[in-house]
């Protein structure tokens, strides 16, 4: 299946014009000793109906949570995708444009990212945000970079209790930018204590944090400040209508995943970064930022704006090196949360979490089962200790249709991090405590 | 003729400029969710949020409305001719997208162990291998989520790759034409960016290479053909140059889509390669992302790789493996972003060997041919190079002898019916005109927009004003850029 139009005509009258007599002359300038003699080693064109057919097969050797009962999260959930997400965001004058570089033409994507940034704002309670990074983990890598910017300050604290998926992606990105995380100890898997000297850029807390307990983040911002530090906050936007936001926290910079609002779990990615921050940071903020602003006729419209933070202005100085970003999924989320809307996200927040104490209670029924720290509040995603491995318990788990969680190293590996989103019914829950007793008998 | 972004007229009673918020009435909703099942639960009252977020008060028609009408104020390259230079605005195959939604892919979580996804992880690993036969690299990571996060994934290897050595290095050169990306990543990696300077045929400056670069340099980034669609005649000198004093060289793939079948950056020299699969395969770039940014390299650097990494068992069992204790480590919170990988593998596989081949074809006979129209009007910046898949027009001439600029001329080129091309990049060229046409628009598209283009040139003299108040069919016209950037209003 090929896609150029040409037909041997076309190409012979357009060569012809240029005064060639074959295709190959046009990579004449390829120097003969780097020309691939050969054919590439890779297998001839199929048709549409057969690609169709191969990616058949492969997707159909997945289990997926089309069949198993989704239980698990760490990072990303199993929310409720509206209907009338997709067929907005997937319309081909978003999903096929570019970058909007040439913004009379690009009025569509830039009012929805400026009505994203708002949201994400709004959600937060902080003064800007941008078009979106890639993921919540490279976010906190940028907000991290963003921070480090305060001469003299280059140290970073973070949370034994953030995801160390995301402490293992600050460590990638500080062995260029030249810092290595510093975590320090939670207690009873929350909380802690960090030391915040005067060389200290940042301290990261997770809240809801990456065993699903709430944090005194309040407590552990106010620590940051006192040390002159900037306070970052790792949230999940679907707790904010229940949560306090970043912004009452006196968190500076907050940072997420957001591929819960309206995004699939697509294998982890693609996934969809969120940043928002104070205003005094704006000028070092990563990425795009779309601004208000007037036409000729004083007409009201959008452009990118503060362009001379980038790369593409600012090159070797600009703040990020950021330039494709996930625009198509900030776009899904913005009108995600348009279907939400503040009343929808406020109860749908509390359906997570009577559904989390409501599993956390009956999975405790269990014989042999605990919470692995005792009463911790947490939100939608809560840690148990088994009597068992995790990972043995979740795969015979999976053997009776269910995603039961996620295995933690915590325990000697006896740990499970269980989450419940508002799709999970009481039927369901009650599912998972009979097969769990089961597996564990 | 009829202008473009120019909608079918509607009612609007936010006069078609509200956003979503202005739209929004107190009661009104679009969400429904199931009746409660389990007793309600109370959040502990000190972490409970005291007053709800400003999101929109809207019915589902609203939204619907809404966003459909904004669409409708969007170009994409469904809508007609994007000859986005540097960017390869081909056109984004329907199967792609279908495939990439199968329940098996969409609905897969992260966290399943491999047993339950060899489906996803097949797919990575056959992909892993077509790209790395077609770049000539030995293994690939696919984590990076976009071009230059691929640029930083390599440079953080070539970093590792030094300190292995015994001894870091402080420099990585890059050619003056470079994206910006390029130096904004050598920073970011901890290097300071060495610049090169063209020679006078638009490529590489081989001499002043040879005179810049010592043991303090760890690499070079080049793009090939370069930033000006011309392709690197003294690659093998220039990757012998830097090795020689033990560097590296890094191949940035955002015009890897002229020389597909004809020849590889690996047999060229190169020792990490990444690809931009939204330019190359195809994979849609949704208004600003997602994309996807592999990166391959060469034996004695896959050490170095990103973890998690995908592997076949004996048995033919694939697996993540996480144990590589020379890896540079995590580039991305899981394994990048796999639905446009899928999209990826189903372009790479459709087109096949022939396929791909042709692809490079098409896309450097368009590029010539659509040069040929229009280089009287506008010349070529080096006009005794053959363009490859791309080429930069200069309308240095036009403005020196009707004050109209390369932008005026793209203003004008939407009020005819088109996306303009890239302007002002590279910024090595005076108002460059950038042109990519890809290999996907028929000899028609291309006699058309020459036509456009000519007619413009014509009116830059004829009638300058039509150039200086384009464009006047858009839903906006030119927008006041250093007003957004004084009063910043960047949320409602």
């Amino acid at each position: 299946m090929r896609f150029a139009p040409h037909t041997d005509d076309d190409v012979a009258r357009m060569l012809e014009a240029i005064g060639l007599t074959s295709l190959d002359q046009l990579f004449d300038q390829i120097p003969e000793g780097v020309r691939l003699a050969r054919p590439l080693d890779i297998p001839d064109g199929v048709s549409e109906m057969e690609i169709q057919a191969d990616l058949d097969a492969l997707a159909a050797r997945n289990r997926s949570t089309e069949d198993l009962v989704c239980f698990a999260g760490g990072g990303a959930y199993d929310h409720y995708v509206p209907a009338v997400v997709w067929p907005l965001a997937g319309r081909s004058e978003f999903y096929t444009s570019y970058t909007p570089y040439q913004p009379e033409l690009s009025q569509g994507v830039l009012q929805v990212l400026f009505e994203f940034q708002s949201m994400i704002c709004e959600l937060t309670g902080l003064e800007v945000s941008n078009a979106s990074l890639y993921d919540g983990a490279t976010a906190l890598a940028e907000a991290v970079n963003l921070a480090r910017s305060t001469p003299g300050r280059g140290r970073v604290l973070v949370s034994a209790a953030v995801d160390p998926r995301y402490v293992e992606t600050l460590r990638t990105y500080g062995r260029g930018a030249g810092y290595e995380p510093e975590l320090f100890e939670v207690v009873d898997g929350r909380g802690g204590a960090p030391d915040v000297a005067e060389d200290v850029a940042c301290v990261i807390v997770q809240h809801p944090n990456a065993y699903g307990l709430l944090e005194p983040a309040r407590d552990l911002f106010g620590v940051a400040h006192a040390g002159g530090a900037r306070a970052i906050h790792v949230f999940d936007p679907l707790s904010l209508g229940v949560l306090a936001p970043p912004g009452d926290l006196r968190a500076d910079i907050a940072v997420a995943e957001g591929h819960v609002l309206g995004n699939h779990m697509h294998y982890g990615g693609p996934f969809l970064g969120l940043i928002a921050t104070r205003l005094d940071d704006v000028r070092r903020m990563p990425g795009r930022i779309v601004g208000e602003t007037l036409d000729m006729d004083g007409r009201t419209g959008y452009v990118l704006t503060l362009q001379a933070r980038e790369q593409h202005i600012r090159r070797e100085k600009a703040t990020s090196n950021i330039c494709t970003n996930q625009t198509l999924l900030a776009i899904a989320a913005t009108i995600y949360l348009a279907w939400l809307g503040p009343e929808g996200l406020e109860e749908l927040g509390r359906r997570c979490a009577a559904k989390a104490a409501y599993a956390a209670e009956r999975l405790t029924e269990v014989p042999g089962v605990e919470p692995l720290f005792g009463d911790a509040p947490f939100f939608k995603e809560f840690p148990l200790l088994l009597p068992k491995p995790a990972a043995a318990a979740r795969d015979a788990l999976i053997e009776r249709g269910f995603l039961a969680g996620v295995p933690l190293p915590d325990a000697d590996g006896h740990a499970l991090l269980v989450a419940v989103t508002e799709r999970r019914t009481r039927e369901e829950i009650d599912g998972l405590a009979m097969g769990l007793k089961e597996v564990l008998a | 003729m009829s202008g473009i972004g120019a909608p079918v007229r509607t009612q609007d009673p936010a006069g078609g400029r509200g956003t979503i918020k202005e739209l929004s009435r107190p009661g009104r909703r679009a969400y429904s969710l199931p009746a409660l099942d389990v007793p309600e639960a109370h959040m502990p009252a000190e972490h409970a949020r005291a007053s709800p977020p400003g999101l929109p008060e809207v019915a589902e028609r609203d939204l619907v409305t809404h966003y459909t009408r904004l669409s409708q104020r969007n170009y994409g390259v469904d809508t007609g001719f994007y000859p986005l230079g540097s960017c390869s605005m081909k056109y984004n195959p329907k199967i792609a997208e279908r495939v990439a939604q199968l329940s098996g892919f969409l609905l897969a979580h992260p966290h399943q162990p491999d047993h339950t996804v060899q489906g996803c992880l097949e797919l990575l690993w056959r992909l892993e291998r077509a790209l790395c036969e077609i770049t000539g690299m030995v293994r690939a990571t696919l984590q990076p989520p976009a071009g230059a996060c691929g640029e930083l994934t390599g440079l953080l290897i070539m970093r590792a790759h030094h300190a292995k050595q015994g001894r870091q290095r402080r420099k990585v050169a890059i050619p003056d034409s470079s994206h910006g990306t390029n130096p904004a990543s050598v920073r970011l990696a901890g290097f300071e960016a060495l610049h090169i300077p063209s020679d006078g045929r638009g490529l590489v400056d081989v001499s002043a290479l040879e005179r810049l670069v010592d043991e303090d340099v760890a690499g070079l980034m080049l793009t090939n053909p370069n930033t000006l669609g011309l392709f690197e005649e003294e690659i093998e000198r220039v990757t012998e140059v830097v090795h020689g004093v033990g560097g590296l060289v890094y191949y940035d793939g955002a015009n890897l889509n002229a020389i597909l079948g004809r020849c590889r950056p690996g047999d060229m020299g190169f020792d990490i390669v990444h690809i931009n699969t939204h330019k190359t395969f195809a994979t849609p770039h949704g208004g600003g992302g997602p994309g996807a940014g592999p990166v391959g390299v060469t034996e004695p650097l896959v050490p170095f790789l990103p973890v998690p990494r995908v592997e076949r068992a004996e048995d033919g069992q694939f697996r993540l493996d996480h144990a590589a204790p020379d890896s540079i480590g995590r580039m991305h919170g899981f394994l990048g972003n796999f639905g446009v990988l899928v999209r990826a593998y189903a372009y790479v596989f459709l087109h096949g060997r022939d396929g791909l081949t042709e692809v490079a074809e098409r896309a450097v006979l368009n590029a010539n041919y659509l040069a040929h129209l229009v280089r009287q009007a506008f010349p070529l910046q080096y006009p005794n190079g053959r363009p490859m898949h791309e080429f930069v027009a200069s309308g240095r001439p036009l403005k020196e002898r009707t004050g109209i600029r390369a932008m005026d001329v793209a203003k004008r080129m939407i009020d005819l019916g088109y996306h303009p091309s890239t302007v002002y990049f590279p910024l090595v060229v005076e108002e460059a005109l950038m042109v990519e046409p890809t290999e996907t628009e028929t000899k028609e598209t291309l006699d058309a927009f020459a036509e456009a283009l000519l007619q413009a040139h014509r009116e830059a003299h004829e009638d300058p004003e039509l150039l200086h108040e384009a464009p006047v069919t858009t839903p906006v016209r030119r927008l006041d850029e250093a007003r957004a950037a004084r009063h910043l209003t960047l949320r409602w």
